[in-house]
């Protein structure tokens, strides 16, 4: 028998208890016309046999550790203390169900609502869930809330420079729910373009959507945003796909934005090809009602001890099926537990401190690019956009130097200015800047 | 005060366990020249430090961690019969390999010719998954099941528009999982209930009569169903809607059941996602994240989410080729670290292995159905596959529900059953043991839940006060709702 299940003895004295002869006996339900026979899988392989397969694919990869890397544009390489993953891999938290058994769940249960605390403190708003897949579907979910909100109101403003897998996803979503969506671009600085922004709301659009720092890695002006977005009566939403940035920059939520959601990958997740990430959410106390996903509040027991439980599912799929605020079930709870235990080592110095780190390099790297820099005069976090004709080529040739120089905006459909982004975090070394500084004045 | 009692006193919210000073990490030293943030950044748009954040030691942290998980229960403690959840043990291979630095550190934006390993392990879990399904493509992009369905269901949009055609009826019975009417109704369809037959499965006729108008896109379908009972006219159901142009949605939380038995793709099934946190053993992590991978047809094949791995001459590409693609459906390629967990679980079992996987978790449902007959009451006896829904209705004559029998179970050392789920069984305790449970812990199960029944007759008030065993006793849900406290706030002095 197998590792992973009992043994022979076990299924026969079973077998004999329910009186079968064989295990085939408990599938006579099953008709013959869609019965198969082996499927074309290799045998059962030990663990060292497994061990070996898997390491094969991991050295086909080129793992960043193993270069100076300067890749972001939405997944970021931020310190991931040890201890974080070492909690996460106790079984009492990995091995857990969704918890809806809240006397044998208080440990998930008040882990999830400290982080609902620190996405509420990182973004200046009032209520935070239990997280939502990524940044791309969290941003749909605001979207979504805010047509919900606003039914009559059959249009989304997507401002500025949006990354282009979310604007990708938000459109894939918003079709079927009759949602348009009307984009603005940005100006010669990187940044929306406020005059056109007032010419675009009017009182058919739900939401504006602004990400801050953008795509291009510019630092958007929110408070003057949040003027001409608040004008029309639509919903702002502050898209954030750089979480540490929320250490330097004020949320949207200080603002008036009625939502500040988007991804939290940056606080210890690692970039594992992209997924699982951390979709965050945040919003006012007035939308809690028609919020997504799940939510954990405070209560007492039967002899007046504190507690946490789910509450406020009647939003839910379990409960309100075809009428719920969101699809989602399954969320992404063990990368919040990650999140939350970075942050609690982070705590109220380490958040600025990171913050402050990766900005400082960023700087640096760029006082040594001035005369490249797409946006020379404008304001960015740790992320900043090199202008180049062929940025594929030039970074093949930083990658032969060890360096994995950035994204090569030709990676996205041709609407990019022609470049490649450039992350840095308090990661990045000065002899690793200083090599890409190098590399960049000989190779072009 | 003894350490054991301390141990058992509520540990406190890390904010509260803050002082001033304490230091948690320590960032290297910067190399570059330090800068004032005013003089590089507007100065309206910072911020300084952020109010109510903790100030704790490293100490601090494991202990807090440390002591939050003890307060969980979880497989690796024993026995989690959740119906429909699939709580199977979680191999620790599983958890190495998807942590090697080639794996975990790996950038979803370096150029393929970084990742081909990356992309040739998901080509092979797509192989995999085409052979436990008998279908010919698989989109691994999907987060979770419901997102599964999301997807599946706009696939079906595309299609039918495709044709020129504007359904908008999807049909699902009324022993269905929440999530199906959400998400069809997220890919823009209104949902239309059919009533189960007696036998609790799906009534041909009354979806022969939804055919008739015309409008119908989908059937949305667990197979097996949320019963336990394998669908029996599932292959006649599928005829029925292809025939009327509409398509099959099968839901596969309950893959487990049939994995190298039978396959969905036989069975007429357009569109299946595979929760890979059930079938296939990826961690629930406390509530995510999971994968929900799903299986197309050929007629659906044009719509698959963008992008697609491929290979041509022993290279892997992401391809976005696809010109009736329904789009995006995530913010690059899927839960990939979980993708690796599953493949690793899929290469750890086998052919053989997977399908012992199916034999075992039936048997351990049928021998827990068997012996907790009479004890407890079966409102729908047709054959079990992996799962058993047992109610209360023996019980109620002494005023004990089901979530007084669940609440007892905990005193037991034992996470309850699933309850109240299916919706068409009254006051359910859903029961699905798994393969990775031998005889004996099932039989302390048993034993379990026959003394709660036994109790329930003799001193029914025992079991309506449990648990008294667990760290915090019944909590009141009515007051988190009515008065809800969803964040700390520092209270005011």
């Amino acid at each position: 028998m197998h590792r992973y299940q009992a043994g022979e003895e076990d299924r026969r004295a079973m077998l004999e208890a329910i009186g079968c002869a064989s295990t085939d006996d408990l599938f006579v339900s099953i008709p013959p016309e869609v019965r198969c026979g082996a499927l074309d899988l290799p045998l059962a392989r030990s663990e060292e046999e497994v061990r070996r397969e898997f390491w094969a694919y991991a050295v086909a990869n080129s793992a960043p550790e193993c270069f100076a890397s300067f890749l972001g544009a939405g997944v970021y390489r931020h310190i991931t203390p040890a201890v974080a993953d070492s909690l996460l891999q106790r079984g009492e938290f990995f091995t857990a169900y969704t918890p809806y058994q809240p006397e044998v769940s208080q440990g998930t249960l008040q882990a999830i609502f400290e982080f609902q605390t620190f996405v509420c403190q990182l973004t200046e708003l009032d209520v935070a869930n239990a997280s939502l897949y990524d940044g791309a579907t969290a941003v749909v979910e605001a979207v979504l809330m805010a047509s919900r909100i606003h039914p009559k109101r059959r249009r989304v403003v997507v401002a500025g420079a949006l990354h282009p897998d979310w604007r990708a996803v938000l459109g894939t979503y918003c079709e079927p729910m009759g949602v348009a969506i009307s984009e603005i671009g940005w100006g010669r600085d990187g940044r929306v373009d406020v005059a056109e922004l007032g010419r675009t709301v009017a009182d058919d659009v739900c939401a504006v959507v602004v990400q801050s720092p953008n795509f291009l890695g510019v630092v958007e002006d929110l408070p003057v945003l949040e003027g001409v977005i608040s004008s029309s009566g639509a919903l702002g939403i502050h898209a954030v796909a750089e979480a540490t940035s929320l250490g330097l920059l004020a949320p949207g939520g200080r603002f008036g934005f009625d939502v500040v959601c988007g991804e939290m990958q940056a606080f210890g997740i690692p970039a594992a090809f992209g997924g699982p990430l951390l979709g965050f959410f945040a919003a006012k106390q007035a939308h809690v009602r028609q919020m997504p996903g799940r939510l954990v509040g405070e209560t007492v027991d039967s002899s007046g001890r504190r507690g946490y439980v789910l509450t406020l599912s009647t939003r839910e799929q379990h409960i309100r099926r075809a009428k719920a605020t969101s699809n989602i079930c399954t969320n992404h709870g063990l990368m919040a537990l990650a999140a939350t235990i970075v942050l609690s080592l982070l705590g109220r110095k380490g958040v600025c401190d990171v913050a402050l780190a990766s900005h400082a390099t960023a700087e640096y790297l760029k006082t040594g690019l001035r005369a490249r820099l797409a946006f020379p005069d404008s304001p960015t976090y740790d992320e900043f956009l090199v202008i180049h004709d062929d940025p594929n080529g030039l970074l093949a040739r930083l990658k032969a130097e060890g360096i994995l120089g950035g994204v090569s905006t030709a990676a996205f459909d041709g609407s990019w200015p022609r470049g490649f982004l450039v992350a840095a975090t308090e990661r990045n070394t000065r002899e690793e800047c200083d090599r890409l500084l190098d590399a960049l004045r000989r190779l072009g | 005060m003894t350490g054991s009692s301390s141990l058992r006193e509520r540990e406190r919210l890390i904010f509260e366990r803050s002082s001033r000073g304490r230091l948690g990490y320590q960032l290297p030293a910067l190399e570059v020249p330090s800068l004032d943030p005013a003089a590089t950044l507007p100065p309206g748009l910072l911020r300084g430090e952020i109010e109510g954040m903790p100030e704790v030691s490293e100490v601090d942290v494991v202990r807090h961690f440390t002591r939050l998980s003890k307060w969980n229960y979880s497989v690796d403690e024993g026995l989690y019969p959740l119906g429909s959840c699939t709580m199977k043990y979680n191999p620790r291979i599983n958890e190495e390999v998807a942590r090697l630095a080639g794996i975990a550190q790996l950038h979803p934006l370096q150029p393929e010719d970084q990742v081909q390993g990356a992309l040739a392990l998901m080509w092979e879990l797509e192989q995999a998954l085409i052979a436990v399904t008998g279908m010919p493509r698989v989109t691994l992009q999907p987060a979770a099941g419901a997102h599964g369905e999301l997807t599946g269901m706009l696939m079906i949009r595309k299609a039918l528009s495709d044709r020129g055609e504007r359904r908008r009826t999807v049909l699902i019975p009324d022993s269905a999982h929440g999530t199906n009417p959400a998400s069809a109704v997220f890919a823009g369809f209104e949902t239309v209930e059919i009533a189960s037959t007696p036998e609790g499965t799906l009534d041909l006729s009354a979806m022969a009569r939804q055919l008739e108008g015309g409008d119908v896109a989908a059937l949305m379908v667990t197979v097996p169903n949320t019963l336990g009972v394998f669908e029996p006219e599932i292959v006649k159901a599928a005829a029925m809607l292809h025939e009327r142009g509409a398509f099959l949605y099968m839901d596969g939380a309950n893959l487990n059941a049939f994995v190298g038995v039978a396959l969905p793709g036989k069975m007429g099934a357009d569109a299946l996602h595979i929760n890979l946190h059930k079938t296939f053993s990826t961690p629930h992590g406390g509530g995510g994240p999971g994968a929900g991978p799903v299986a197309v047809s050929k007629a659906l094949v044009p719509y698959l989410p963008v992008p697609t791995v491929e290979k041509a001459g022993g290279r892997y590409t992401l391809s976005s080729d696809r010109p009736k693609t329904i789009g995006k459906v995530r913010g690059f390629y899927g839960n990939f670290a979980m993708l690796v967990r599953a493949l690793a679980y899929i290469r750890s079992l086998g052919r053989d292995g997977l399908k012992s996987m199916a034999e075992g978790a039936v048997l351990n449902a049928n021998y827990i159905r068997k012996r907790l007959e009479g004890d407890y009451h079966l409102q729908y006896d047709g054959p079990s596959l992996h799962e058993v829904v047992f109610d209360d209705s023996l019980q109620a004559a002494s005023g004990v529900k089901n979530v007084d029998i669940a609440k007892r179970l905990l005193d037991y050392g034992f996470h309850p059953p699933t309850m109240s789920f299916p919706l068409i069984v009254h006051g359910a305790l859903m029961i699905e043991p798994t393969e990775s449970e031998g005889i004996d812990e099932l039989d302390a199960f048993i034993a379990a839940m026959q003394a709660i029944a036994r109790e329930a007759r003799e001193s029914p008030e025992l079991v309506k006060g449990a648990p008294y065993t667990t760290p915090v006793q019944r909590l009141d849900e009515v007051r988190a709702a009515r008065q809800p406290v969803l964040r700390w706030r520092r209270a005011k002095d």
